[in-house]
């Protein structure tokens, strides 16, 4: 009987142990690449803010951003505005690849793209622009 | 008995082996969607997860 009930404890400390471990995980984004990405992210948001406010720019459901009207920037200033957006894009791309790559799984490259565009939708502010499941725009 | 604690311990290899593999295949969706709010809050200058400061009330109709 007290083995079965030793057999009983090491399973269930066995399985608290695999289940802490779960818990624990998390996933590295503090390597030299991602550290200059958010960097370079971080910068460009001083110029995309704006933007995201007027319309001009919003986020796409696959975790980019888009030029979804150029009528709400002054003609003098579009050229610059896309080229933000592709380099914003460029950034973002590289992002998800790398965390997928630093965690040693470049596979897991979709779902962060997905987990991403999810995150930057749930905390854009209120009037930003964003992609709905169906692909319209939809304004927050 | 001695037969019956080698399929203990067999049980238990196998419990521990499963763990790894499940850890190791599946994408830790939880684990992400923190990650991806730690960078977000960053890039996006928000402080802690706080929500973001609603907008100007001028804006309203």
């Amino acid at each position: 009987m007290s083995a079965l009930l030793r057999r009983v404890v090491m399973m269930a400390a066995l399985l608290l142990s695999v289940a802490s471990v779960h818990a624990q995980m998390n996933l590295e984004v503090n390597t030299p690449a991602l550290t200059a990405l958010r960097a370079s992210m971080q910068q460009r948001h001083n110029q995309l803010g704006p933007l995201y406010a007027s319309g001009a720019v919003g986020l796409t459901r696959d975790g980019k951003v888009a030029l979804r009207d150029a009528n709400a920037v002054p003609l003098a200033q579009r050229q610059q505005a896309a080229a933000l957006v592709a380099a914003e894009n460029q950034d973002r791309a590289a992002l998800y690849r790398e965390i997928a790559r630093a965690n040693n799984h470049p596979e897991w490259e979709n779902d962060i793209r997905s987990t991403f565009a999810q995150r930057w939708i749930e905390k854009a502010q209120a009037g930003w622009y964003y992609q709905n499941s169906a692909g319209s725009w939809v304004r927050k | 008995m001695s037969r019956l604690r080698v399929a203990g311990y067999g049980v238990l290899c196998a419990m521990a082996l499963s763990g790894c593999v499940t850890i190791n295949i599946y994408f830790p969706a939880a684990a992400a969607e923190q990650a991806a709010d730690v960078i977000i809050d960053e890039v996006w200058q928000l402080k802690n997860g706080a929500r973001p400061a609603p907008a100007p009330a001028k804006d309203q109709p």
